[in-house]
């Protein structure tokens, strides 16, 4: 073996160690939508008890809207409750939800009745179509539908000021531009 | 007070391993005799700290102190005994007390029991052994550390994850530590001789006893945890290709082509850089284990929470201590050229194919784990490397090296005879395609890869046994002059028929678990029954039953064999569904009986509220113990091969000239 | 360092059991087969590292359900695990897909392998000089 093969371990090595040092600042556990800039693909939830209307992809055009995952059972929904209220008291932009996965039908309603809906549109999801149509992981997650219909933007986990003022509104006036 | 002794014991040992790793080794350099006598005593002084700190940790989970921690987060009144024990290291924190102390433990055991070590080679072993004891003993006392306090102690613990109670899990990680933090040992070795500038035979033999070791405790801490998922996870899968469990696989395998590359090294003065590469390399894969557990990296159900500032911290002690290693090799490597050479075809050509496999094997094992990382890291997406890519690509790698297994055996140094070897094993090859063909037409024709499987695993078989009918002359002489040629053979070779015949018992079980496991999920009432693998099961009742600390729903199977007449030869199952109190978590507790043909294996889950009766899961799994039993077979030729003499004296023994040998030098 | 401590993953995920209910196994037994063939080599997202065939996260049944409902509506097996893939991304797959991206993954080892060898020629290529320049200095 001529020199500079026994070299070779070592350079190996700290090219590994580059990837490591790069991959520890790194969250492995997000995964990254691969529906951004695709359509929303068909979907059709029934109404949640109490309702008339449900929610469908057909519901999803004309406006830019934000599509919200969420759950009784989930503590980050109630966390972000608040600021979605603000949302739609003050007009901001309609927010759809998709109620995921409740143990029961009334699970859901009486959530919404307890503390405020923040919604224009529910679609009841107990098998997780509505979910699985947007790629969803865990809830909350948020959705920036445009007005074609194609989603253009997935947020995961809470909406709270300060990332709506940082990051999402200016993504919601760039989209109403178009 | 215990617990601040068991502290302050852990931080001296740190400043006496500081001190033994550097000391001893400028005194190695200088001649010095006085430094270099420091090495010996400093090793046993560390090892009993280390000792006292496990103590203190031990004794404050067997209290249930919990003003620490450590007990807090882990442990529970409520929890038997046992557990309390294992909970110890059923944590990071603890579990890597148990790294250090196992590593205090080799250094220890070569300052005790390496009489016969050349001094300067004892004293630079034991040197970069507390290098490595420094860095991990740092680790602990700066980032994980066991003793902290908690103020005001609060009244009860969090217990531990009820998966984690369980006598087989309690078990697993001190015997996988045992495995590769004791490849630390050769990891030392292999710098002390790079250090040095001399890998010759004296080398080779110290190096084997010690690989041995730590490779049989590594193949039961894999194979416990093997068969622990295979009980407790409720559905008998038994390898998942996890990345965590690739980490401890990934030692696995350097240390088995280790153990055979020091073989030539020893006997024929050939493979040297090889032998220690793989030397550097078996322990640079434990500590990247270390690595992608503790830091986050990588997802896995293994992962313990992570944390990027421990992650930091182990990833500096792998590059400065591998790096190190490998800067060594680079520098030393070209002037370690051997002065053995052979023919491609022989014992020694056997060996480092077998070599050749298993490194090619554990680098795609690693490929494949890391490479969702690399993705990652350049931003290509995200991409998941499952248990479908592994068997795919090393599967392929391990059907040479089974079918050359039996070979090389046969071989003879420096030039063998493949045709004379391949005439020897005529009947074994006759037996392999019978025994083949047999299954392939009886029990599966579907699968002519099980079948193939199956006649891989007869095929070494029949080998072993051809070697040893060789080696003792049988039917060639007198039985009685055979039982005699037996008794003397030497327990090394005692040691590689058993490894190899428990690899080949071994095979035949994976491939009957995997390629004809009978399953079969319904809804029964009490009364039910349900065949399966030619058992009938009859679900009796479902009850709840209390434990320690969990409720159980119980179910009652009456089995009897399909055909067979009354209840008298009848079996009765009870497998369990737990729910633990303090964590509200449920544990599956199937129920397993196992035979000589297969596992018989039933599992009850939820009640389905519209008919009344329950979910049951009921399975055939067929030759499930000739995997554990072939592993045991493994680890036990380890073990016979440790008792060898030779290996435990470390000098050569009064050798009886054998024909065909090569000499001792 | 090898252990089995769980993790709660927003609370979805819970002691593993062989997943696969009753109540969700088609009556057709070629289809069901095709289901489970299927769930095993797609990857349960909000999981560890199972596949939905065998976990029992609610996410990973519902999956599982969808690909039943696909199968019966009659697509075929790359149809179901191309309908998965456009929502989650080739993540999902337990099985890497043969792509630009993953060409090192798929024949990285067969070229270690082939470097392998190619080191092994080159060891008993210079194995033989040595050996011939040895028998010169002992007849010289």
């Amino acid at each position: 073996m001529n020199r500079f093969a026994y070299y070779t371990p070592l350079v190996l090595l700290g090219v590994l160690a580059v990837y490591f040092a790069a991959g520890l600042g790194r969250d492995s556990q997000t995964l990254q939508s691969v529906l951004i800039n695709q359509k929303v693909p068909e979907f059709s939830l029934q109404p949640i008890e109490g309702a008339t209307k449900g929610l469908s992809s057909a519901d999803l055009k004309n406006q830019v809207v934000l599509v919200n995952i969420f759950g009784s059972w989930c503590d980050s929904c109630r966390i972000e409750h608040p600021f979605l209220m603000e949302l739609k008291e003050k007009n901001i932009v309609p927010v759809y939800g998709i109620d995921w996965r409740e143990v029961n039908r009334q699970a859901g309603p009486r959530w919404l009745k307890k503390f405020g809906s923040p919604y224009t549109l529910i679609g009841d999801d107990p098998k997780s179509r509505g979910a699985i149509a947007f790629g969803v992981t865990g809830a909350p997650e948020t959705f920036f539908v445009d007005k074609q219909g194609v989603i253009r933007y997935k947020h995961m986990g809470p909406i709270t000021e300060q990332n709506w003022n940082d990051t999402l509104k200016p993504i919601l006036d760039e989209l109403r531009k178009q | 007070m215990i617990v601040e002794t068991g502290h302050f014991a852990l931080i001296l040992a740190l400043f006496v391993a500081a001190l033994q790793g550097t000391l001893p080794m400028i005194g190695a350099h200088r001649r010095d005799q006085a430094l270099m006598a420091i090495a010996a005593p400093a090793a046993l002084i560390q090892l009993a700290l280390v000792i006292v700190a496990f103590a203190a940790l031990t004794y404050a989970f067997v209290t249930s102190d919990f003003s620490v921690l450590n007990v807090v987060q882990n442990s529970h009144t409520d929890k038997p005994m046992l557990y309390k024990i294992s909970g110890v290291w059923g944590n990071h924190e603890g579990s890597m007390l148990l790294w250090a102390l196992i590593l205090s433990l080799y250094g220890g055991a070569i300052a005790a029991f390496g009489k016969n070590l050349r001094p300067s080679l004892k004293v630079r072993v034991l040197g970069v052994q507390s290098l490595i004891a420094t860095g991990i003993l740092a680790f602990i006392l700066l980032t994980s550390n066991p003793f902290t306090r908690v103020v005001p102690a609060p009244i009860n613990g969090n217990s531990l994850n009820p998966l984690l109670q369980d006598p087989g899990l309690a078990f697993h990680p001190p015997l996988l530590y045992l495995g590769y933090v004791g490849l630390s040992i050769t990891f030392s070795f292999a710098v002390a001789a790079l250090i040095e500038g001399r890998v010759d035979a004296a080398w080779a033999r110290w190096v084997r006893p010690w690989t041995l070791a730590a490779w049989g405790f590594l193949t039961a801490g894999i194979s416990l945890g093997s068969w622990w998922a295979y009980y407790e996870l409720g559905w008998g899968g038994w390898w998942f290709w996890d990345p965590v469990e690739n980490a401890s696989f990934m030692p696995w395998l350097a240390a088995t082509a280790l153990l055979h590359s020091a073989i030539v090294s020893e006997k024929r003065d050939s493979l040297k850089s090889w032998t220690i590469f793989l030397a550097i390399i078996a322990f640079g894969l434990s500590l990247l284990g270390t690595f992608l557990v503790r830091s986050g990296v990588i997802t896995s159900v293994h992962a313990f929470a992570s944390d990027p500032t421990r992650g930091v911290f182990i990833l500096l002690l792998l590059v400065v201590t591998i790096g190190g290693a490998f800067a060594l090799f680079a520098w030393r490597g070209p002037s370690l050229k051997g002065s053995g050479l052979f023919q491609p075809i022989s014992r020694e050509g056997g060996l480092l194919l077998n070599n050749f496999l298993l490194t090619v094997a554990a680098a795609s094992v690693l490929l494949g784990t890391l490479y969702p990382l690399f993705i990652d890291v350049l931003e290509l997406g995200k991409v998941s490397v499952g248990a479908p890519y592994f068997e795919s690509v090393f599967i392929p790698m391990m059907i040479p090296m089974l079918m050359v297994m039996a070979i090389a055996p046969f071989l003879k140094w420096k030039r063998g005879d493949f045709l004379g070897a391949t005439a020897r094993l005529k009947i074994a090859l006759i037996i392999t395609i019978v025994g083949g063909l047999l299954t392939w037409s009886i029990i599966d024709r579907a699968s002519a890869f099980a079948a193939f499987g199956m006649a891989l695993a007869i095929w070494l078989f029949i080998a072993v046994l051809t070697e040893l009918a060789e080696r003792i002359k049988l039917f060639r002489v007198p039985l009685i002059e055979s039982g005699r040629r037996l008794l003397r053979q030497p327990r090394a070779s005692w040691g590689m028929t058993f490894a190899h015949a428990g690899l080949a018992i071994m095979v035949a079980g994976m491939t009957a678990s995997s390629a004809w496991r009978v399953e079969s999920i319904q809804v029964m009432k009490f009364g039910d029954s349900v065949t399966v693998g030619g058992y009938t099961y009859t679900l009796k009742d479902v009850r709840e039953v209390p434990g320690p600390n969990y409720i159980a729903t119980r179910g009652t199977f009456i089995v009897t064999q399909s055909g067979a007449s009354g209840e008298d030869d009848a079996l009765t199952l009870y497998p369990e569904k737990r729910t633990y109190k303090t964590r509200k978590m449920t544990t599956t507790e199937a129920a397993i009986h196992p035979t000589f043909l297969g596992d018989l294996y039933a599992v009850v889950g939820d009640k389905d509220e519209k008919s009344g009766g329950y979910v049951t899961r009921i399975y055939f799994n067929p030759l499930v113990s000739w995997m554990w039993t072939g592993a045991l077979i493994m680890v036990l030729g380890a073990g016979i091969s440790l008792s060898d003499r030779r290996h435990r004296v470390g000098a050569p023994a009064k050798s009886k000239i054998v024909p065909g040998s090569v000499p001792a030098e | 360092m090898k252990f089995l401590a769980v993790i709660f993953a927003l609370g979805l995920l819970s002691a593993p059991v062989g997943a696969v209910e009753p109540s969700e196994i088609l009556k057709d037994p070629l289809l069901e087969k095709r289901a489970r063939s299927i769930s095993k080599g797609l990857r349960c997202v909000v999981c560890q590292n199972q596949s939905i065939d065998d976990s029992d996260a609610p996410l990973a049944r519902d999956l599982r359900v969808l690909v039943r409902d696909r199968i019966v509506a009659g697509d075929s097996d790359q149809a179901v695990i191309d309908y998965v893939v456009s929502r989650y991304g080739d993540f999902v797959l337990l099985r890497p897909p043969v792509k630009a991206v993953t060409l090192v993954l798929w024949f990285g080892p067969i070229v270690i392998a082939l470097i392998g060898v190619f080191g092994i020629i080159l060891f008993f290529r210079r194995q033989k000089k040595y050996a011939a320049q040895l028998e010169k200095e002992t007849k010289a």
